[in-house]
């Protein structure tokens, strides 16, 4: 980036401090502090963390002993107080800052597909990186034409109340190779309150892959705006799964990927679990921008208690010959709860393919009662049924880590 | 006796179907239930399971001596009573062999043990078979073996069957038959068989391939007749069900 794109994005930024999204409640950033970039102190291993944040990211997929993980990273707050770039040769995980001293280029990849006036929560973000001169977020990447099939593993964790984290991560996926994340964001257990800004941009180059898997698991009082864009080259492969079941004050986020290249594919996989009084407005877009692009949008969401779920899907063909399916099923479970389906589709080109399903019900009577002849209660039986609702077939990872990510699923809906 | 109804009333959906039905099963026993579509089996069916949508407004159900009556369906499951349904619904995310390991008192941690897979070879189900959701896209045979390896399972003191030949291939009911044997004590010689059965069936078919001891026929959610399986089976596939209506006309 010249001088001049770096000038237009604060410009931008500045220019959209207060926009609101244009969906989901608004929040009223003053309302939480801002942190010094980097006051905590770095830790030498994952294990000096006290136990209790040990089971906390557990929870979130991070395994501080860094079994079958190829790197990890992990900001507490606003530091950067983790970083394990020794373990593949693959794979770079640094601290994005760290990123830019190293290569010039990686400028380039900052605020270019997701854009600093999108909203207020990326305007901020731009303009706290302005203000402090130094960026947080990891910058993770895979070296061209390796297949690196351990991942690695990114935390984002909130150990202060109160506070309004935000990162910026870019995550680069070379010509001809793979690259698989495990991200995991979580807040201490001792915090109510928070707010969480995630800027998140991804490239894949030629013949690349990208499995991201993310697992929330915040507080009830935390405001959580993860804000993602995904650039897909030709043959490029991007999936995309996603689990909440625990509860969150309001989350909203709708990552979108631009099939750019030709036959390449997105796949957005999410599993959300609605409690207490939780706001949550998840969608994903694909863009399918090029010949032979695919997108594949698949939601399973469960409302309990008073929570509320919008489940978004958005696929968009620009050009002939691409494909696209989303797929969103809810169950509510409660009176007070309310699953919004959304999704949407939109042809502005002849001759492509475009297909939803949507189904948003209570809990089917029958299939209760068939457990329940089985001798099952029907307490038990409704949990079951929940379960399997939400435990759907993540496809697209590697045999390791579709073991690990069951693991993952299993263990969050263990709360259920 | 193990199961006892008297003068058992029930309503559905604020319409009455079953009237004053009188029925006792005694151990060891296999009972058959005919009918035409339409004459409340199913329904009687339903109701000793105990759904919740079945009203009991008059009469008793009594098994093993206690009135289950106000009981739930888990709780009369559990004191011995087994299903297989006609059309069971399909259940995403819960898998046969889950099902299996709850039905046999299984750690869900553990293998599914080998008994079970044992059982489920016989029933022509291949392993991975069982790691398919329950009743998904399953073909009318498989939906039925599958009822019955969940009951072999279990291996309840009494299984109520309904309508368990419809829509199977004849190969496949004796493979059934056969099974449904093995749950009502039909290896053992009749004075020493200790489990019990209502067999429900509008066609009569299964009867070829299973033996009983005692047939009713419902008509219009009245029991008309009740007696010898074979004489009365001879009866309607002479006369259809007619001669039954007559004959409770007679009554
Ligand atoms: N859940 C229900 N809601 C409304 N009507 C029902 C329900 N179940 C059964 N019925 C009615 O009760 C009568 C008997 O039905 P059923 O017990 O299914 O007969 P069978 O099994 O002998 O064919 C029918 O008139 C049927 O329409
Ligand atoms: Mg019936």
């Amino acid at each position: 980036m010249d001088v001049l794109s770096v000038r237009n994005v604060y410009e931008d930024a500045e220019r959209a401090k207060d926009k609101k999204a244009a969906i989901g409640a608004d929040v009223t950033i003053e309302n939480f502090t801002d942190e010094t970039v980097n006051a905590l102190d770095m830790i030498d291993d994952l294990d000096d963390l006290s136990n209790q944040t040990k089971k906390d990211l557990l929870k979130v997929g991070v395994d501080t002993e860094e079994n079958n993980r190829s790197g990890s990273f992990l900001q507490v707050d606003q530091s950067n107080i983790f970083t394990n770039n020794a373990i593949s040769d693959s794979i770079e995980v640094m601290n994005i800052g760290i990123a830019l001293e190293k290569y010039n280029w990686v400028e380039d990849y900052l605020w270019n597909v997701v854009k600093p006036d999108a909203d207020k929560y990326t305007a901020k973000t731009a303009l706290r990186e302005k203000e402090d001169g130094v960026k947080s977020g990891y910058f993770v990447r895979s070296l061209p034409g390796t297949k690196e099939v351990m991942p690695v593993q990114a935390c984002m964790f909130i150990s202060d109340a109160d506070i309004m984290q935000t990162a910026h991560n870019v995550i680069i996926a070379e010509e001809n190779s793979e690259l698989h994340l495990i991200t995991g964001c979580a807040t201490g257990d001792d915090i109510s309150s928070a707010m969480h800004v995630g800027v998140s941009e991804m490239y894949l180059k030629p013949g690349s892959k990208i499995t991201f898997t993310m697992v929330h698991n915040w507080a009830e009082e935390v405001e959580v705006r993860p804000r993602t864009g995904v650039n897909l080259a030709d043959n490029a492969t991007y999936i995309n799964n996603y689990i909440l079941t625990s509860p969150v004050s309001t989350i909203q986020s709708f990552p979108t990927a631009y099939c750019n290249g030709e036959n390449s594919r997105a796949i957005f996989q999410s599993i959300q679990g609605g409690k207490k009084d939780s706001i949550i407005d998840v969608g994903s877009r694909v863009l399918l921008n090029a010949k032979g692009a695919k997108g594949e949008v698949i939601s399973r969401a469960v409302a309990q208690d008073e929570s509320q779920i919008y489940a978004r899907g958005h696929l968009a063909g620009t050009v002939p010959e691409v494909k696209g399916h989303l797929e969103c099923h809810g169950l509510v479970l409660s009176d007070d709860s309310f699953i919004y389906a959304v999704p949407e589709l939109e042809a502005s080109s002849a001759n492509l393919e475009m297909s939803h399903e949507a189904a948003v019900g209570k809990i089917s009577e029958d299939e209760i009662n068939y457990l329940t002849s089985r001798g099952i209660s029907e307490e038990d039986a409704e949990s079951m049924i929940v379960r399997g609702f939400l435990n759907m077939d993540i496809t697209g990872l590697p045999d390791e880590l579709a073991q690990q990510t069951q693991n993952m699923i299993d263990m969050s809906l263990d709360g259920m | 006796m193990l199961l006892e109804i008297e003068n058992l009333g029930v309503e559905v959906a604020g319409k009455r179907v079953l009237k004053d039905i009188n029925l006792s099963i005694a151990e060891g026993e296999t009972h058959v239930l005919l009918g035409p579509n339409g004459a409340g089996k199913s329904t009687l069916f339903l109701t000793i399971l105990g759904f919740p949508q079945y009203d009991i407004v008059q009469g008793s159900i009594k098994f093993k001596g206690q009135d289950i009556t106000k009981l739930s369906t888990a709780e009369r499951v559990q004191l011995g009573i087994g299903v297989s349904f006609q059309t069971p619904p399909a259940i995403r995310g819960v898998s046969v062999r889950d099902l299996l390991k709850i039905e046999s008192h299984q750690d869900m941690d553990e293998d599914l043990n080998p008994r079970m897979k044992e059982l489920a070879e016989q029933l022509k189900f291949s392993d991975e078979f069982l790691d398919r959701d329950v009743n998904l896209g399953f073909s009318g045979g498989e939906v039925k073996r599958s009822e019955i390896l969940q009951l072999l399972a279990q291996m309840p003191d009494f299984t109520m069957f309904d309508e368990p030949d419809s829509g199977v291939d004849i190969e496949n009911v004796e493979l059934l038959a056969s099974e449904i044997g093995t749950l009502l004590d039909k290896d053992k010689p009749q004075g020493s068989r200790k489990r019990s059965g209502l067999l429900i069936t509008h066609l009569g078919y299964i009867l070829n391939f299973v033996s009983a001891d005692k047939a009713h026929v419902l008509i219009d959610g009245v029991i008309s007749c009740s007696g010898n399986p074979t004489e009365i089976l001879e009866d309607i596939r002479k006369n259809g069900f007619n001669g039954c209506v007559e004959c409770a006309q007679c009554l």
